[in-house]
């Protein structure tokens, strides 16, 4: 099972993060189970969403307390919130910002987990720059596809057209497919 | 020969004899195929106002709807006396719920009589004052914002009877009843409270708005027959006294109610969608001591010394009736 | 239809595949999805033949749906918490008139203080009513409860109430199997009232009932619980038939053929129970745990049979029988009536704190060795507690309790668990 903790603020689509990233396992024929941790939300509030994905029945209900990845869409939580609780030195994580991770002060910190799991996507760039608005889910559920390999590119794409109405969803798969190269990520060999 | 019109002021029941009428004019109690919808050996108190007014009601309502008709009762005398257990009284569709919901439960009927592609089923939900103007009030508010497919019908005998004769919102100022003794410095119910549930219900702009009194049966068919046609949300308020809780003789039933609305007490009128429509003409305006004076519940008014006070702002209220509804010719 | 989506959202599909005649709710956390799902799909047409009516409150829409079934419509509502309370009354009404009007709880804990999020407590205090109640362990299982529901309420002519875990169930998106038109036409036929309101044939409904019958009324209303006890199971089989998987029953068993221990709950919590149990079963212990999906009726025999060969017996409740315990202990030691064996109350999970893990594991592992006291509370932060009460006996006027605690708690937003 992997599990994974997408932290951000009440209005950059954290859920939807979530909830897409579960449809685009079930797109493979996984199982997926997403939710939000609930609190009373409100538009900049500490918000969290949780997604598994296995092979088996997803059987577990609790909030994800040992995730094998951390997406971070808001780097201003980085020194209010524990977002980093529970991961392990083997752990990925991707954070939204255009700066390093030199400039946000995590350069220590990032020593314990492998280099190429740990990236600095710009996403909210990215989805300003396709999409028109600051909204960096997309580009960081791409991200999350490159580096961890757990999700297909394809399937991202994918659940991004069920979501979203044509013409944005375009944009996002723009959003999205520069977002996994930036990161570094490789298409599949045979992809349909 | 010369002819002269004539005029029947009258034309209940017990006058004129029907037969005078043209058929179209007749009470629907006249006629030998009325459906008896609250038929005979129901408990009510002799006298009651109530079974009297919801007799002539419903069997209006059964003949303008071809006696397709559902009823919903609330909690309250007319449920109690009309249904005493083994038996019931109504020879129509009935259904009891509970005391303060009777205008939701009839929005479900009538929502279901129209998923079923029965709509000419109409459906009448009723109840006392207590179960329309105080615990039915939210419901009734929902019913008619929504502008559901129901006629309500409140029998107004201004308290709560059922239950040994409570203060409710309808309770008139100044009358007795258990929870306001005629006792202490200001006796009986306090001035200055209660509410008119037909204006508020004219507020809601619902198709159709009228008042009704047992004084006035031919008018009281005549309005309930007006309504049934209509579709949406109509409400109809009918004064009907209650002996025992009035403390008045139970023959002087409808002298009593007529005393009401002739004194500009009760005002008759209607409104359709919020605006006023017209009203009945008090043709013989009496002073409120008259009415007062037949019930119990208001004795403390007369008892020496006589409180012309209280009596003088009760005056009040009834002139006021008279000038914003315009019941004098 | 194999689908990923939102639990709020299968339900609603669920439902409108039952054909549904009249829906009428009252939004309040967590229901809200089913209702606003259901409303689009009257509103665009896709689901036919349906009125969707706006209540003012939730008295309101028990109400509009007692009306609406007495006159022989298919009726849902939903509602959670609050909104189950403000109906109450109606809602006993509805079991009394034998309606059989199909209710989703969106399980939320009931205030003060006031906690959208999900425990037992709304269901709990209506289980008394005279409405059957099931509890759905996974968002599969919620749907599918449903259209059981509908069979089984009509058929008894019995209101029922599924149980779904709010936030937890609602909130969350899984995969789900969302059963065709056709499969669900096979399985419900159309609605053919005991009663109804009709000019045709004119009855009277819900007249007084004095003390020479009130006896024999409320005998019967027992009479058709028990009834359902065999009725449930072999609708769950039906179910099997026709769709291809086991859902609802009276419960479940996992792993308790051999087990000393079996932990007992009600809903989703299930799902994380099974997770420890295999761990602790891979550790070598002898445990199991039994899901119960029927808790009104409660399944006494079925019970007894599950758990009267082990050694002990932990119940989970996600609900507070306040100075007492729990809710559901009460229905398993009656089923253990004249067995003797250790039984012990963990009360978990209240307004909407997570049951982890970790805790079970701690937990299962003191009931292993007999360490538990009869009535626990998981996870209870005992230093909070210990401040308040000291708090208490110094003043008089202290103020309010919640709040008070509140302000020991900190920055909610900072945590996660």
């Amino acid at each position: 099972m992997f599990q994974t903790r997408i932290h951000g603020r009440g209005g950059q689509g954290v859920v939807t993060a979530a909830e897409m990233l579960s449809v685009a396992a079930f797109l493979e024929g996984r199982s997926a189970q997403a939710f939000p941790s609930f609190g009373s939300e409100r538009m900049g509030a500490p918000v969290i969403a949780f997604c598994r994905i296995d092979d088996k029945e997803i059987r577990l209900r609790e909030p994800v307390l040992d995730p094998d990845a951390v997406i971070i869409q808001d780097p201003t939580l980085l020194h209010q919130v524990e977002l980093f609780k529970g991961l392990p030195s083997t752990g990925y994580i991707l954070i939204n910002s255009a700066r390093g991770l030199d400039e946000l002060g995590l350069k220590e910190f990032v020593h314990r987990f492998r280099p190429n799991r740990v990236r600095a996507i710009a996403a909210t760039e990215l989805a300003m720059k396709h999409v028109g608005r600051p909204v960096p889910n997309v580009p960081l559920l791409a991200g999350f596809a490159a580096i961890t390999r757990e999700v297909k590119l394809e399937s991202v794409v994918a659940a991004i057209r069920e979501k979203f109405p044509p013409a944005i969803a375009e944009k996002n798969v723009a959003a999205a497919e520069e977002a996994f190269a930036v990161a570094g990520g490789k298409l599949e060999a045979s992809h349909a | 020969m010369e002819m002269q019109p004539i005029k029947f002021y009258q034309t209940a029941t017990f006058t004129v004899g029907n037969r005078l009428l043209g058929e179209h004019e007749r009470s629907v109690q006249a006629n030998m195929r009325r459906t008896n919808s609250l038929n005979s050996g129901h408990r009510a108190c002799q006298g009651c106002g109530e079974a009297l007014g919801a007799r002539y009601a419903i069997d209006a309502a059964m003949r303008a709807s071809d006696s397709q008709l559902a009823a919903v009762n609330a909690t309250g005398c007319l449920e109690v006396f009309s249904t005493p257990y083994p038996e019931t009284s109504w020879q129509i569709p009935w259904i009891h719920s509970l005391f303060g919901n009777a205008a939701a439960v009839a929005s479900g009927v009538a929502a279901a009589m129209r998923v079923k592609g029965q709509e000419d089923v109409r459906v009448i939900a009723q109840g006392g004052d207590g179960g329309t103007t105080d615990i039915g009030f939210g419901c009734l508010s929902g019913m008619f914002e929504r502008n559901d497919d129901v006629l309500y019908i409140c029998y107004d005998n201004e308290a709560y009877m059922n239950t040994g004769v409570q203060r409710s919102s309808a309770t008139p100022p100044a009358a007795r009843t258990a929870t306001t003794a005629a006792v202490g410095t200001a006796p009986g119910n306090v001035f200055g409270t209660g509410k008119n549930v037909p204006l508020i219900a004219m507020a809601h702009c619902i198709p159709y708005v009228a008042t009704a009194s047992v004084a006035n049966l031919r008018d009281l068919e005549f309005k309930v027959t007006k309504a049934m046609p209509i579709r949406g949300s109509r409400y109809i308020h009918i004064h009907v006294p209650c002996p025992l809780g009035w403390g008045s003789a139970p023959a002087d039933t409808i002298k009593v109610a007529r005393l009401a609305v002739e004194s500009g007490l009760f005002p008759l009128f209607e409104a359709e969608h919020g605006e006023f429509v017209n009203s009945t003409k008090i043709r013989r305006k009496v002073p409120v001591d008259e009415y007062l004076s037949l019930q119990k519940r208001f004795a403390h008014l007369f008892a020496k010394p006589v409180d012309s006070t209280r009596i003088a702002l009760i005056q009040a209220i009834a002139d006021h009736n008279v000038k914003r509804f315009e019941l004098l010719g | 239809m194999l689908k990923q989506t939102e639990g709020s959202h299968a339900v609603a599909e669920a439902i409108a595949r039952c054909r549904p005649e009249v829906i009428c709710a009252y939004p309040i956390t967590p229901q809200t999805h089913i209702v606003e799902g259901l409303g689009e799909m009257v509103k665009t047409n896709e689901l036919a033949n349906c009125e969707f009516i706006n209540v003012e409150s939730e008295f309101a829409a028990m109400s509009v749906a007692i009306g609406a079934s007495a006159a022989g419509a298919r009726t849902y509502t939903a509602t959670a918490s609050q909104g189950l309370l403000f109906m109450a009354e109606a809602v006993y009404n509805a079991a009394g008139l034998g309606l059989p009007i199909v209710m989703t709880i969106g399980n939320r804990a009931i205030g003060a203080p006031i906690n959208i999020w999900n425990d037992h407590s709304d269901s709990m205090s209506m289980r008394d009513a005279g409405w059957i109640q099931l509890y759905a362990e996974t968002n599969q299982e919620a749907l599918d409860l449903h259209i059981q529901a509908f069979r089984l309420a009509e058929e008894l002519s019995c209101p029922v109430m599924v149980c779904v875990d709010g936030f937890i169930l609602t909130h969350a998106y899984d995969r789900v199997d969302v059963p065709e038109q056709e499969q669900v036409d096979a399985y419900l036929p159309p609605f053919v009232p005991r009663q109804a309101l009709d000019p045709a044939q004119p009855v009277s409904i819900g007249a007084m009932v004095g003390p020479e019958a009130f006896m024999e009324v409320r005998y019967l209303a027992h009479h058709k619980q028990l009834r359902a006890l065999g009725l449930i199971p072999q609708l769950s089989d039906e179910f099997k038939r026709h769709f291809g998987r086991s859902s609802g029953g009276l419960l479940r068993t996992y792993r308790t053929e051999d087990a000393d221990t079996i932990v007992v709950a009600l809903g989703s919590v299930n799902g994380t129970i099974q997770e420890v149990v295999d761990e602790m079963r891979a550790e070598g212990s002898r445990i199991g745990s039994v899901s119960i999906c029927s808790f009104r009726p409660f399944p006494l025999d079925a019970a007894r049979e599950a758990l009267g060969r082990a050694k002990r017996v932990v119940v989970i409740e996600k609900s507070l029988a306040v100075g007492l315990g729990g809710h559901l202990s009460d229905g398993v030691r009656k089923s253990l009536s004249g067995i003797v064996l250790n039984g012990y109350t963990v009360i978990a999970g209240l307004g909407g704190r997570p049951i982890t893990r970790n805790s079970l594991h701690q937990l299962f592992r003191d009931a292993e060795q007999d360490e538990l006291e009869q009535v626990t509370f998981l996870d209870l932060n005992a230093d909070l507690v210990a401040y308040e009460l000291a708090r208490e006996a110094q003043a008089r006027t202290t103020g309010p309790t919640a709040e008070a605690i509140l302000r020991r708690v900190g920055t909610v937003a900072s945590q996660i668990a």
